[in-house]
């Protein structure tokens, strides 16, 4: 941590994280808004069960966040301060690597929801609830998608044996990975309640 | 040059005020019970609003004019003050005007779109479509018959998807291109769109309203003088936009009775 | 220690070097290439539509050559719902929000805050080809059968939902509008993360926020609301694309019939469309006007040689007009058939909005108070600025009161307001910037004769025609008509004869500045580094300042940026760079 103080590299990836983690849930806000107001406008809301398969999914990215808790860097007692990156651990590969793996076993479980609606008859299209569950999921599924590209990206900066800039990809890529499954509980609360 | 730009900026200074005070293009005559108060709101806003203009045109006229940099010994000067009298300024006189505009422009706001209509109004509904509006009456049992949107149909004028063969409602129901209404009588318009958003525009009853599909829109009006005016259409709703009017009638109780009782002989 | 906005050394290819740039400086020029285009399509669209308007018979030459849908050069009814359409599209964001905020942002935010780059370079030339795309994508509906969309450029549902049926250009025109903002809104989103990140961290030493230049603090404050607008732009977008391509009913009610056709569509509702899109409308007027803000108070300071009035309640102005603009989308749907008590809830806050805006413009005239004026073309343009952004902002008031609107509404009195006070103003303010920074951006000065003929023949223009619009409106004359055959109207159409002549006018001025952009460009006289002499860091390096923009070393910054006027010593500003201690007696 004291390594990695403000206008070291690391500041720009968080700031530029943070500001992203902003603007997602601005935009999650507004589909979530539309909903409630879709939800009131007019009777054709259809309810259904949600696949079993979610809560199992929910678990998952649990652990993925924990998984990617469990690989952060430790600093050691002698680390250099200047942030030289001499003394820097770098990232636990083989914790990366379940993360990510957790992550694509995500990805597959929610294709596995949508196969499981499909094979209920309900698509897109059926009912406003069915087309926010697909709009909802789809596009969490593309953000988580764009947060497994940075866990690949510190897997490379790792495997490429810069630690420090590891560390500043780890941190930024796993602040976004944290904020995805919040992202996740959240829709999940709400496809729950309104669906 | 920052004369040429002071003496421009007077000039379309008095040019602009002088044509709005003249009122060479000004409202049409209203003919509604409460569009005197729009009126009087909007003449003044415009007196405030342009007090407010000739007043920073000029000031800005005046200090370009006056603080050029003529290479001269000149020392820069500070606004007296400094910024304090711009904030207090522009939070007295903008908020005074904000304060006094609201309170009042609420009232006759709520008086046409908040406050229910008349319960004895005259009910007419009004079903838009790209480009035309059709206006139904109840008919002699006051009553109108349900709508159903599968039996629209063109070509044979059933406009509002009425089902007379088996609702008795919709048998007498009245439909007419023209909104025709009679004098000093609180009408009530329930709006109703069959395609897109239109709107519900007479400048001289001064009330605008859109039409949205899926929602009944309620707009009441009284009108207090015998004219004909035209309906136009303000919210974009297609290549016929342009050509989207009919025309409002405002007639005797006795013209509207004969007209009522034309419309239900065809 | 090396960061990474410093990592990439000066490109040498032809594609890394003008392409595909990381250098900001060159992403910046590009954006301002792009709005330039734009601004010139836009214009063009505008012109035709104002022939159409006073002679709506007469064949316009070419014009049949050109596009299909206008046989032998008249224009259809549909033909000019579609110039409308993307007149409005590609002038409010290709050029309002291109030019001031991501083009003259990128080019002069990272100098002035004594940075080698962006925070992202890589994010940054991804935002600009982004937007570059989506230009081409929106452009291309102009060759798609039935050619553009109509629905305005604030597609109002259903209208633009239910896909053919409802007109022509409603098909694949459509489809590809909302494709292209749906584009723009990941372009804008990257960017404003970058000046965020960039203005945040890598400010050079001694460059606290107090001290940063206005225009920075403009942009900074834009790119704030920009990331909150455009992330809920966008997925009004993709609900919208959803309705138009698969089938979903966000925005379609049940039981339409448009073209004789019952829509297969259930209970949407149309009025959500506005709410998300007036949720990003409305700050989408200041993202284009407050980079003008920032401009002109970077400008005026040089240009009247005294600092400028009250700069921390300019800024507080700024950051005021930023929070209220998320609070008054409602005041563009006093009569969409919202729950009119609401229209006082928006009301209020829309007057409010016009305090801040009234202290930044008394701020303006009182700086040019007591000042010593220097007749350039930049200060002639913050000065029209001035005068146009009250104008603008004084019609302001008859709309932002719903019992007045509802006369007011839909009528031309709109587009004269927004024209002045979006359009012109934020127009003028690119000017001013254009011909202040153009020396630092390619080493040579525009020329100042042309630039004062450019300049007041725009400024009587710009009032011939937008100010007999507000008349127009006052008369009822409702807006968005292809031609006026309703018989109330037909009156107004000498006026519109006399606006259409001023716009031909105002288009041929404009003729001036392009040549004096490209003359200057080449053939302009070399600029000194601070042909201004102006304070702030980017007239501290060369122009055009080098791959790194300070040669290497990172400068260090001891003074705000108004150190203008001050008495006794030889000339009569401190850079912020100048180690010299502050003056005792500032004028201020």
């Amino acid at each position: 941590m004291t390594s990695l103080s403000v206008k070291s590299p690391a500041a720009p990836a968080q700031t530029g994280v943070l500001v992203g983690i902003a603007a997602i849930t601005m935009s999650f806000a507004a589909y979530s808004s539309a909903l409630i107001v879709r939800q009131g406008a007019s009777p054709d809301w259809l309810h259904f069960t949600l696949p079993r398969v979610l809560f199992f999914n929910t678990l998952v990215v649990l652990a993925s966040s924990a998984t990617l808790y469990v690989a952060r860097p430790r600093s050691r007692a002698t680390a250099d301060p200047a942030g030289s990156g001499a003394a820097v651990d770098a990232p636990n590969l083989t914790w990366l690597y379940a993360t990510i793996l957790l992550g694509f076993l995500f990805l597959a479980g929610q294709i596995m929801a949508w196969r499981n609606l499909a094979a209920q008859g309900l698509t897109l299209s059926s009912s406003p609830s069915s087309s926010f569950f697909y709009l909802l999921t789809a596009m969490h599924g593309l953000h988580l998608l764009g947060g497994l590209a940075g866990l690949l990206y510190v897997v490379y900066r790792v495997r490429r044996s810069s630690p420090v800039r590891a560390v500043v990809a780890y941190k930024a890529a796993s602040l976004y990975w944290h904020f995805m499954t919040v992202l996740w509980l959240y829709l999940f609360a709400i496809l729950a309640t309104r669906i | 040059m920052g004369k040429v730009f002071a003496i421009v900026v007077t000039i379309i200074t008095i040019v602009a005020t002088a044509i709005f005070v003249s009122h060479v293009w000004w409202l049409p005559p209203d003919v509604s019970l409460l569009g005197a108060g729009i009126d009087r709101q909007i003449s003044e806003t415009m007196v405030t609003s342009g007090i407010l203009f000739v007043v920073a045109q000029l000031t800005l006229a005046l200090f370009v004019w006056r603080f050029a940099d003529n290479n001269d010994q000149r020392k820069i000067k500070i606004f007296p003050g400094g910024a304090t009298p711009m904030v207090v300024g522009a939070i007295l006189i903008v908020g005074a005007e904000i304060l006094a505009l609201t309170l009042v422009g609420t009232k006759i706001w709520a008086s046409i779109y908040v406050a229910p209509a008349d319960p004895h109004s005259l009910k007419i509904d009004v079903q838009a479509e790209q480009f035309a509006y059709y206006f139904r009456y109840p008919g002699p049992d006051g009553k109108f018959g349900a709508l159903h949107p599968e039996l629209i149909d063109e070509s044979s004028g059933n406009f509002f998807g009425l089902d007379p063969a088996h609702d008795t409602a919709a048998r007498d129901d009245i439909v007419a291109a023209t909104l025709a209404v009679p004098v000093n009588t609180p009408i009530l318009l329930e709006l109703h769109s069959k395609d897109v958003n239109h709107a519900f525009y007479v400048p001289e009853l001064r009330i605008q309203q859109d039409f949205v599909p899926g929602l009944v829109i309620p707009l009441h009006f009284t009108a207090i003088r015998l004219t004909k005016s035209e309906i136009v259409c303000t919210q974009l709703c297609g290549l016929g936009h342009y050509n989207m009017r009919a025309y409002l009638e405002v007639m005797s109780a006795e013209d509207f009775k004969k007209w009522l009782n034309d419309q239900s002989a065809q | 220690m090396t960061s990474p906005h410093s990592s990439h050394a000066a490109p040498q290819s032809f594609w890394r070097k003008y392409v595909f740039s990381l250098d900001h400086k060159v992403i910046g020029r590009q954006y301002l290439d792009l709005s330039l285009v734009a601004v010139t399509t836009g214009m063009i669209l505008s012109w035709l539509m104002r022939l159409h308007l006073a002679w709506p018979t007469r064949a316009i030459p070419f014009l049949g050559v050109l596009s299909p849908e206008a046989t032998g050069g008249i224009i259809t009814p549909e033909y000019y719902l579609s110039l409308m359409t993307m007149h409005g599209t590609i002038m409010v964001f290709f050029v309002l929000t291109t030019a001031p905020f991501a083009g003259f942002g990128n080019f002069i935010l990272p100098i002035q805050i004594g940075a080698e780059d962006m925070a992202f370079p890589h994010f940054n030339m991804m935002s600009f080809w982004v937007t570059f795309v989506a230009f081409i994508v929106l452009v291309s509906a102009f060759f798609v059968p039935e050619g553009p969309p109509l629905a305005g450029w604030t597609a109002y549902a259903p209208l633009s939902a239910v896909g053919k049926d409802s007109g022509p250009g409603e098909g694949w025109g459509q489809t590809l509008w909302v494709i292209s903002i749906a584009i723009f809104c990941i372009g804008q989103l990257i960017g404003s993360l970058n000046f965020i990140a960039t203005t945040l961290d890598l400010r050079t030493k001694g460059m606290t926020l107090a001290r940063m230049p206005y225009s920075t603090w403009a942009w900074f404050i834009t790119s704030v609301i920009g990331l909150i607008a455009f992330s809920v732009l966008f997925p009004a977008c993709i609900l919208l694309l959803l309705d138009r391509v698969a089938g979903t009913s966000f925005f379609i009610p049940a039981g339409l019939v448009i073209s004789d056709r019952l829509q297969p569509h259930s209970g949407g509702s149309p009025l959500l469309w506005q709410h998300l899109f007036w949720f990003f409308g409305h700050p989408e007027v200041y993202i284009a006007i407050l980079p003008g803000f920032g401009i002109v108070s970077h400008i005026l300071p040089a240009v009247t040689r005294k600092p400028l009035l009250g700069p921390r309640v300019l800024i507080a102005c700024m950051i005021a007009i930023g929070f209220l603009s998320y609070t008054v989308w409602g005041h563009h749907m006093f009569m969409s058939g919202m729950n009119p008590l609401s229209a006082t809830l928006f009301s209020v806050p829309t007057l409010i909005i016009t305090i801040p805006a009234a202290i930044a413009t008394l701020l303006w005239i009182g700086t040019l108070y007591g000042s010593k004026l220097r007749f350039n073309t930049p200060a002639l343009f913050c000065l029209g600025f001035i005068s146009v952004f009250v104008s603008g902002g004084l019609s302001g008031f008859f709309l932002a009161q719903p019992a007045i609107d509802s006369y007011l509404h839909g009528t031309y009195f709109v587009v004269g307001h927004f024209h002045f006070v979006m359009g012109v103003a934020a127009m003028f303010a690119i000017f001013a910037g254009l011909y202040f920074w153009f020396p630092k951006m390619f080493g040579r000065m525009m020329n100042e004769t042309l630039g004062k003929w450019h300049f007041i023949l725009t400024f009587i223009g710009v009032y011939c025609i937008f100010m007999p619009m507000h008349y127009l409106g006052l008369a009822g004359n409702v807006r968005r008509y292809s031609t006026f055959t309703v018989d109330y109207m037909k009156g107004s159409i000498p006026l519109h004869r006399f606006i259409t002549v001023a716009a031909l006018f105002t288009g041929a001025a404009q003729l001036i500045f392009f040549y004096n952009l490209f003359r200057s460009r080449f053939r302009g006289e070399i600029a000194p580094a601070n042909p201004w002499q102006a304070t702030s860091l980017e007239w501290t390096t060369s122009s055009p300042p080098p791959h790194d923009n300070f040669g290497g070393h990172h400068p260090v910054v001891y003074h705000g940026p108004n150190e203008y006027g001050v008495a006794g010593r030889e000339g009569d500003y401190i850079m912020q760079t100048s180690p010299e201690p502050e003056p005792v007696a500032a004028a201020s």
